[in-house]
């Protein structure tokens, strides 16, 4: 009876600490998309000095612990460079950079996937590259990576834990915090971890959703 | 067909060589298209003749050779120049082609909306008329994937034709579809050569090549090694390289192909 009242007195605790980690998640998935697709498409098309500089970013961010990255931005360059975004700012900004390593590799591979008849019809069209980049190659690799996105949605929910040795008040910071009050150890961290389930699943359920719903008729996507 | 001194060309391509992976792939090929010109491009496989289409709208460009649009020389390295040459010039492929993440008027539609700038209401209209033309009218809201392999052909058909282009470029039109598709696709070209449109075709339909085409130009390793009208290269006993081709690939698939027409 102590143990259920300690977790229901915890709960909106957590709960408040659930919505940082939906911020975060969103946070770092919306920055590492806007940067993952340019990367990508940059990895594909642009000329070799540009997408070696991509290729470097992304040998960086995926050779290196998130941990690292966390405390690296935010106690070392973020001060350097004079920003200031505190703690789930961020948290955001460096999750977001090492999600965009890794979605831009599931854009690119996307991309590669496509025929390149595709691009070529656009440009026997008069569209100019970037027209047909954006109107005819993006609309089907993006279609093609909400598996992987899926995939890499599921991942970077459960590293955004980490963001609890910055201090940002998430859910796994807070539900250490209770249980180093309360000596609760077990039934919080069960919790905290069926809040991270649930999260993981709905996300999941809601981009297979997605899916189905820009799904192609007749389009074969098996095995992709 | 050929010297007409007081006309200009609508297309002129001139001395094009093309080196891939350091060969050549094209030496000094040079075409002419007049108003209601078709031109039957034919040889052998690897005679570069998909390598010369493309050349003409510069999705390879050139390494030497000039492209004329009517009096005026274009510019390939100028973005807005390539751009302008490849609305004037439309281009059927060998595997279609279609955008598959659109419907089929969608497909039809987009290059008018995106490179012409026309509003979608206006786009789609055109489209309609286009699918109507090439007897698709009711397969309008179909994805390439539900479409048999003659209906994409058609389809891609009825997108070029949406640009207005000046001059269509084929290549194999045909070669990827079902014998008993083949049809289909070569009565809408026909159609559009009576119709006056210039265009220039790779084909081994050669019954049909025979009908419409207006000069043949037959193509060896890179070169035009013959060109003339039908009656001149084809005629039996003509004893021309083309002639002799012609018999060999009737040799190969003729029963076949004869069924075809
Ligand atoms: N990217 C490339 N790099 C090197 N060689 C190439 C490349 N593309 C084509 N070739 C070569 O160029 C030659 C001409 O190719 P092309 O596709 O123009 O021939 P084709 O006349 O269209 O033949 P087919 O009837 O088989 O379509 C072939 O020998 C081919 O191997
Ligand atoms: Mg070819």
């Amino acid at each position: 009876m102590h143990i259920l009242s300690t977790i229901i007195e915890a709960l909106p605790y957590i709960l408040e600490g659930t919505l940082v980690t939906l911020l975060l998640v969103a946070g770092a998935l919306s920055v590492g998309f806007c940067l993952g697709v340019p990367m990508a498409v940059t990895q594909v098309y642009a000329p070799k000095p540009f997408s070696r500089l991509v290729s470097f970013y992304v040998w960086f961010f995926r050779g290196v612990p998130v941990l690292l990255l966390l405390f690296l931005f935010y106690y070392g360059l973020f001060g350097l460079m004079g920003i200031d975004v505190g703690t789930v700012g961020a948290s955001c900004l460096v999750l977001g950079m090492t999600s965009a390593a890794y979605q831009s590799q599931i854009f690119r591979g996307a991309i590669l996937s496509l025929p390149t008849g595709q691009l070529k019809a656009g440009r026997a069209l008069g569209f100019t590259d970037l027209q047909s980049i954006r109107t005819i190659i993006l609309p089907q690799a993006l279609r093609l990576s909400i598996p992987g996105w899926s995939n890499e949605y599921s991942i970077l929910l459960k590293d955004s834990a980490m963001c609890f040795a910055l201090g940002t008040p998430e859910i796994m910071a807070r539900t250490h915090f209770v249980a180093s009050r309360t000596y609760e150890h077990l039934p919080l961290y069960i919790t905290a971890g069926l809040i991270y389930f649930l999260i993981t699943l709905a996300g999941v359920t809601m981009l297979r959703r997605l899916e189905q719903k820009v799904r192609i008729p007749g389009y074969n996507t098996a095995g992709m | 067909m050929n010297a007409r001194p007081n006309d200009t060309p609508i297309l002129r391509a001139e001395h094009f060589t093309k080196y891939l992976s350091g060969r050549k792939i094209l030496d000094d090929c040079s075409i002419s298209i007049y108003p209601g010109d078709v031109k039957v491009l034919i040889g052998p496989s690897g005679a570069g003749k998909s390598t010369f289409l493309q050349c003409i709208n510069c999705l390879l460009e050139p390494d030497e050779g000039e492209i004329w649009l009517g009096d005026r020389k274009v510019d390939v390295r100028n973005t807005r120049e390539l751009c302008e040459l490849r609305q004037h010039v439309g281009m059927i492929f060998q595997d279609f082609n279609l955008f598959d993440h659109l419907s089929a008027e969608d497909n039809v539609a987009l290059a008018p909306r995106k490179v012409r700038g026309m509003n979608k209401q206006e786009a789609l209209k055109r489209a309609h008329a286009e699918l109507r033309r090439v007897g698709l009218e009711d397969k309008a809201r179909l994805y390439p994937a539900e479409l048999s392999g003659g209906q994409k052909q058609r389809v891609a058909i009825a997108r070029a034709l949406a640009m207005d282009p000046t001059v269509l470029l084929l290549d194999e039109p045909t070669s990827a579809l079902d014998p008993e598709l083949v049809g289909e696709v070569l009565t809408v070209i026909r159609d559009l050569a009576s119709h006056g449109m210039p265009m220039i075709m790779v084909t081994h339909q050669m019954e049909f090549a025979q009908a419409v085409a207006t000069e043949i130009l037959f193509m060896e390793q890179g070169r035009v090694i013959e060109q003339g009208s039908p009656d001149e290269l084809l005629a039996p006993g003509s004893q021309t390289r083309t002639q002799d081709f012609c018999v060999r690939l009737h040799d190969l698939c003729g029963g076949e192909a004869a069924a075809q027409e």
